[in-house]
């Protein structure tokens, strides 16, 4: 193997890296915060990129109508679990994020979507639309669960990838789509030849890294966030409503999935289950940073790209195999260093 | 008029039966303390009351029934709750354990908060200094001081101590009984777990005992200071 | 209501219907085929039973190991000329192996570890079925040979029909012995908590690891019965999604009962076939619809059923068993002669960060004593309980037993020396009775193994592990709850219940942690006189109280702790007396 490809290899390695760190960082937040495993952030990378390909192609998405439909499942769950709740205002709350933000979404990309309105306005109407579907589903899905043992949420979890995968054949159709690259400009540095979408993919992996440290570091809410993390009961105790700090985890791993699938889709091609198996090398880099770890988990996910890309270099059929079994001598190595442990009940 | 009435309170889990019928009343302004043994039910009392525990009879705040209501929401209408464990933010600034102690106000703005802030490092000096550090990295003290400022930066009409004293050297303890001696001046009502009992009845109005989920004295805290039969279930009867 | 002696004689009808029901005129050949994978599901499901509902691990690979089964008979039956039923055995080999492999690695780790490893390992091993020459890559091998009976092939569904439900009703009936045995208990414990289970000498990662390992064993022979069926294999039923199916159906049916597997498995495989036909013709043939509604149903399940169906429609209660008084009586340890040293605490020592918990503590018990630990909340006590127990480990100090240096052992090793405990907050498993909660203390004087278990060759062990529960039982004056399930008895007597466990040990050293914390008046006067009786029969007790009360009158010497350091320590009258124990006790105000 030459300089050359060793390069070309660590730079694809680093670009997947970098949508497998973002993946990796909201899998982390949500489970610090909501203790769910959120196996099917990977659905949400599908259905970003498979909505995003279709606005480009100036098709109204079939997400928009499962937006809706979520939204007034949603409706539904949450007016059952809050029965014999007598406050107008959290039914008011309720009806808005469940009901009247989808319907606008929607009725905002049935305008837009004939129209072609250009990268920029797709790209945010992509994420309006996919992003709100992960915090309906924390509701229907996991707020009724809020107490249940992790091993309970994480079955959950499964069971949810399962019925958004069925989903995605529904409204997405079995045929892949890709789209266009952001920009068709490519960087020369010395023998590298860089395509401006990594670029893209690079740049914004990083400022929104910058936003999460922002937002953590000095807002209120992500304060709360962390808060809700580190201490559930605490959290409680200061008046901070922890289904609120759920649905806002949940936001954000809808949102940076929603983006992920945005920036690969003019990379590689994507099906309505691709997202699985990218949403779990985002999962293998959480796991082999420990779950509970931003920094680790993103150099894991740096780690995950770069063996992903070598291994499809030299033995590609089993890219999987390798990929996924990289996870075993990282437990075996936890399970040595913190020896047995006590379950959590 | 009652900040807090409970009456008729029930906690059961696991086929145990924590708490069985318990009425008690905090008034305004008020310190009221409830001792007894381990295992009585005392700090079920305290997190039924705050909606950690589900619980059966009525708990009344103010004017306000709370039955149904979750914590965030008691917090809101201006309980709070010192658990007996702290529950701190263990990787967050001593700074940002207080500020989001002030969630309850968070729309009041920044002056506000600043000015709450200011009260509690004036109750604690100690936290101020250590407002960089983590609150992991407190003594076992700092870290009472710390809940109890956190609790006090919400404001609170209503606040719950549970065993304020556990595992603190007696000079710690002592400050934290002229602490809670002085907030009484602020008119915050407090609801007092300890098994301190001495102390705490010293500086409580009125007081409760709690044995195996119970009320089984209540009365004036200087009357059952005085009364044999408390001083004989702490330190035992005399055999024969 | 049929009499127990005749419900434990279900597996002969039940062999029965498994040879003649195919054969009834005007079956359809369609449900013996659904019937058969029913059946084959079963299998699996009621190794999940055990893994998940009993154990406590989930597994989301079970199908690919499953897979690993069907794989290892197809290769050596096609291409090997190795008869079909030599592959049964190779199959478990193979699958054996291979989850002892992966089990090794994983079951240590907790719970969700767990199953996040199971996920990526089912995925690599699905990929490298599906990339393997030898296994046909993602076409598979066809034309495996049937089984066959004295050279009469069977290539008829309703021979496989017999053949899988025989199946099934081994594995129910092994899994029903095997929790019914020493070690299947020791699985069933650790839903009680590592802590109490390793505190009775269970190894639970053994444990652990011996459920993962049976639950591969039955999804590996499924492999087989599958492979010997369908006479083909490919990839795909190995995979991700047909694992979260067996879960599915172990979570519907009710994980934590072997019935409920079979539900489940009817249940699911059913629905399962009726929507394949169904939905597509509703909304046309675009579509999983069938992976939407379970999934749907999943989650439905476990925010409203969260336990299952199955305790939803029979009466689930703990397996009485007769008691066998005249079974001979397990070997007894010699006891130490009264008055000699047993425990000798010197120079102990735990911190936390800064705080020191336990500060240079010592103090002894000599055999037939009850010695009293005592002292305020927050005190040290339960520190100091717990690096005695083997929980914690302290950080200067010695621990000496009969003595023997026993600091730092964990805690199954200070089980083994003799020293048994109660919990502070009851530790007993809510799903088995008095009697089974009972004989797990008896865990270390048992020695049948998992295998011996299923196969039954344990009985006349068991049964005197058995009658020894039953006698530790009536020594407490609990004998006639032992068939109640555990935790529908009172707090007082599920402290009790502790008791009779810990000298199940036959415990030189009886260490009992708050044992009167919020009893009531009268259990604790109860409690106060079984000590009495127990140490009036050589128990020597240590026990950590804060009721001062309690220990008046009942202990022969107190040990006073106040801030980690021991503050006096003598006779009780004498102790109660001192200065410095009042204002510990009833607080001063400077």
């Amino acid at each position: 193997m030459d300089s050359t490809i060793l390069l070309i290899l660590l730079q694809d390695g680093a670009v997947n890296g970098a949508i497998y760190a973002l993946l990796a960082l909201s899998l982390v937040l949500v489970f610090a915060v909501t203790r769910v495993i959120y196996v099917a952030q990977g659905e949400f990378v599908a259905y970003g990129a498979l909505t995003y390909a279709a606005l480009d192609g100036g098709q109204l998405p079939g997400s928009v109508w499962l937006l809706c439909g979520l939204g007034v499942a949603a409706f539904i769950a949450g007016l059952w679990q809050g029965r014999g709740q007598t406050d107008a205002g959290l039914l008011l709350r309720l009806g808005l994020e469940t009901v009247l933000l989808p319907g606008a979404v929607a009725l905002l990309a049935i305008w837009l979507a004939p129209l072609k309105p250009g990268m920029l306005v797709e790209v945010a109407l992509t994420l309006a639309i996919v992003t709100p579907m992960s915090p309906l589903l924390y509701r229907i899905a996991f707020q009724p669960l809020a107490d249940a043992p992790v091993l309970v949420l994480l079955i959950a979890a499964v069971a949810l990838h399962l019925a958004l995968t069925g989903l995605g054949l529904v409204f997405f159709g079995p045929e892949g789509f890709r789209a266009p690259a952001f920009s068709e400009a490519i960087l020369t540095v010395g023998p590298l030849t860089i395509p401006g979408q990594a670029l893209w993919i690079g740049g914004l992996t990083l400022a929104l890294m910058v936003a999460l440290f922002g937002f953590f570091g000095r807002t209120l809410t992500g304060k709360a966030l962390r808060a809700t993390a580190v201490n559930r009961l605490g959290a409680r105790l200061v008046g901070i409503p922890t289904e609120r700090a759920g649905l806002i985890a949940f936001a954000l791993a809808g949102f940076i999935g929603a983006l992920s699938g945005v920036l690969i889709v003019p990379l590689t091609t994507v099906y309505y289950d691709s997202g699985f198996m990218i949403g779990l090398r985002g999962f293998t880099a959480a796991i082999i940073g420990g779950l509970g770890s931003y920094p680790g988990a993103v150099l894991a996910a740096v780690l995950v790209g770069v063996a992903e890309s070598f291994s499809s270099f030299w033995a590609s059929a089993f890219k999987e195999v390798i990929v996924f079994t990289a996870i075993i001598p990282v437990l075996l190595w936890r399970s040595l260093r913190h020896g047995s442990t006590e379950e959590e009940e | 008029m009652s900040v807090l009435a409970i009456d008729n309170l029930s906690v059961a889990y696991g086929g145990i039966t924590a708490l069985d019928g318990v009425s008690l009343a905090v008034g305004a302004g008020q310190i009221v303390t409830v001792i007894g043994p381990n295992g009585a039910g005392k700090s079920t009392l305290l997190n039924a009351a705050m909606g950690i525990l589900p619980a059966g009879g009525t708990i009344r705040f103010g004017d306000t029934n709370l039955a149904g209501m979750k914590v965030a929401a008691r917090v809101q209408a201006g309980m709070s709750l010192v658990p007996e464990k702290r529950e701190l933010f263990a990787t967050m600034s001593v700074e940002d354990n207080l500020r989001l102690g002030f969630y309850r106000h968070r729309g009041a703005g920044r002056r506000a908060m600043l000015a709450a802030l200011e009260e509690v490092f004036a109750l604690f000096p100690r936290l101020r200094e250590r407002r960089r550090q983590d609150a992991g990295t407190l003594s076992g003290g700092e870290r009472q001081m710390l809940a109890m400022g956190r609790a006090l930066m919400a404001r609170p009409r209503l606040l719950m101590l549970d065993e304020p004293s556990l595992g603190l050297a007696p000079l710690i303890v002592r400050d934290i009984f002229h602490t809670i001696t002085a907030l009484r001046k602020t008119g915050v009502a407090i609801l007092l777990i300890e098994q301190n009992a001495r102390a705490a009845l010293q500086v409580a109005d009125h007081a409760y005992v709690l044995e195996t989920g119970r009320v089984t004295f209540a009365g004036d805290s200087a009357a059952l200071a005085a009364d044999p039969r408390i001083v004989e279930m702490y330190l035992g009867k005399n055999p024969g | 209501m049929i009499p127990s002696r005749f419900v434990s004689l279900w597996p002969l009808p039940a062999l029965l219907a498994a040879l003649l029901v195919p054969w009834l005129p005007g079956m359809p050949a369609f449900w013996v085929t659904l019937a058969n994978y029913t059946g084959i599901s079963a299998i699996v499901a009621i190794g999940l039973v055990v893994l998940t509902g009993i154990g406590g691990m989930t597994s989301f690979g079970q199908a690919t190991i499953l897979g690993l089964g069907a794989y290892t008979t197809a290769v050596l039956s096609k291409y090997y000329d190795v008869s079909p039923w030599l592959g049964l055995p190779a199959g478990l080999v193979v699958t054996a192996a291979g989850a002892a492999l992966l089990g090794a690695i994983t079951v240590r780790l907790s719970g969700h570890y767990l199953a996040l490893g199971t996920i990526a390992w089912s995925v690599g091993l699905y990929y490298t079925f599906a990339n393997l020459d030898l296994l046909g890559r993602n076409d598979g091998i066809p034309g495996i040979p049937p089984l066959s009976i004295l050279d009469v092939k069977l290539l008829d569904g309703r021979a496989s029909f017999s053949v899988i439900w025989i199946g099934v009703i081994l594995a129910a009936l092994a899994t029903n012995n095997l929790l019914d045995s020493r070690a299947g208990r020791a699985i069933r414990a650790l839903r009680g908590g590592s802590v109490a289970a390793a505190s009775f000498g269970v190894d639970t990662p053994r444990a652990r690891l011996l459920a993962f390992v049976y639950a591969a064993l039955l999804a590996g022979s499924a492999g087989w019965l599958y492979a010997h069926m369908q006479r083909s294999v490919n990839p795909t039923p190995f995979g991700f999604y047909p694992s979260i199916q067996y879960l599915l159906m172990t979570v519907i049916g009710g994980a934590a009962h072997v019935p409920g597997a079979l539900l489940g498995a009817i249940l699911v495989t059913t629905v399962n076939d009726r929507l394949q036909d169904i939905l597509p013709r509703l909304f046309g043939a675009r579509g999983n619809y069938e992976t939407i509604v379970f999934g749907m149903l999943l989650i439905a399940v476990l925010q409203w059923a969260p336990n299952g169906l199955w305790p939803l429609i029979a009466r689930v209660r703990p397996r009485r068993r007769p008691i066998r008084p005249d079974a001979a009586r397990l070997p007894l340890r010699t006891m130490p002669p009264a008055g000699s040293a047993l425990l000798e605490v010197s120079g102990l020592r735990r911190s936390f960060g800064g705080l020191v918990a336990v500060n240079d503590v010592d103090f002894g018990l000599a055999a037939g004593e009850i010695v009293g630990l005592i002292g305020p909340n927050g005190a040290g006590k339960s520190t100091t309980f717990n690096l005695v127990t083997g929980v914690d480990t302290p950080n200067a100090g010695r621990v000496r037993f009969q003595g023997r240096d026993i600091t730092g052992l964990p805690a199954r090793g200070i089980a083994e020396a003799g020293i048994a405990r109660t919990f502070q907050h009851v530790k007993l498993v809510p799903t088995m009775s008095v009697i089974e909660n009972v004989a797990i203390g008896a865990h270390l004087r048992g020695h049948a193994s998992a295998i011996a278990g299923l196969l039954r060759l344990d009985r006349a062990e068991d049964a005197r592990l058995y009658a020894e529960a039953a006698r530790q039982l009536v020594r407490v004056g609990l004998a006639e709850a032992a068939d109640r399930p555990a935790t529908a008895l009172p707090l007082g007597q599920q402290r009790i219940v502790e008791i009779a466990r810990a000298l199940c040990l036959d415990p030189v050293l009886l260490l009992l942690d708050e044992p009167a914390a919020g009893l009531r008046h009268h259990e604790k006067a109860e409690l106060a006189a079984l000590l009495r009786r127990l140490r009036a029969e050589g128990v020597s007790i240590l026990l950590v109280e804060h009721d001062m009360e309690f220990v008046m009158g009942l202990v022969d010497r107190l040990v006073v702790m106040d801030f980690g350091t021991k503050l006096a320590e003598g006779p009780a009258e004498q102790v109660r007396q001192d200065p410095r124990v009042i204002e510990a006790y009833l607080g001063s105000v400077a």
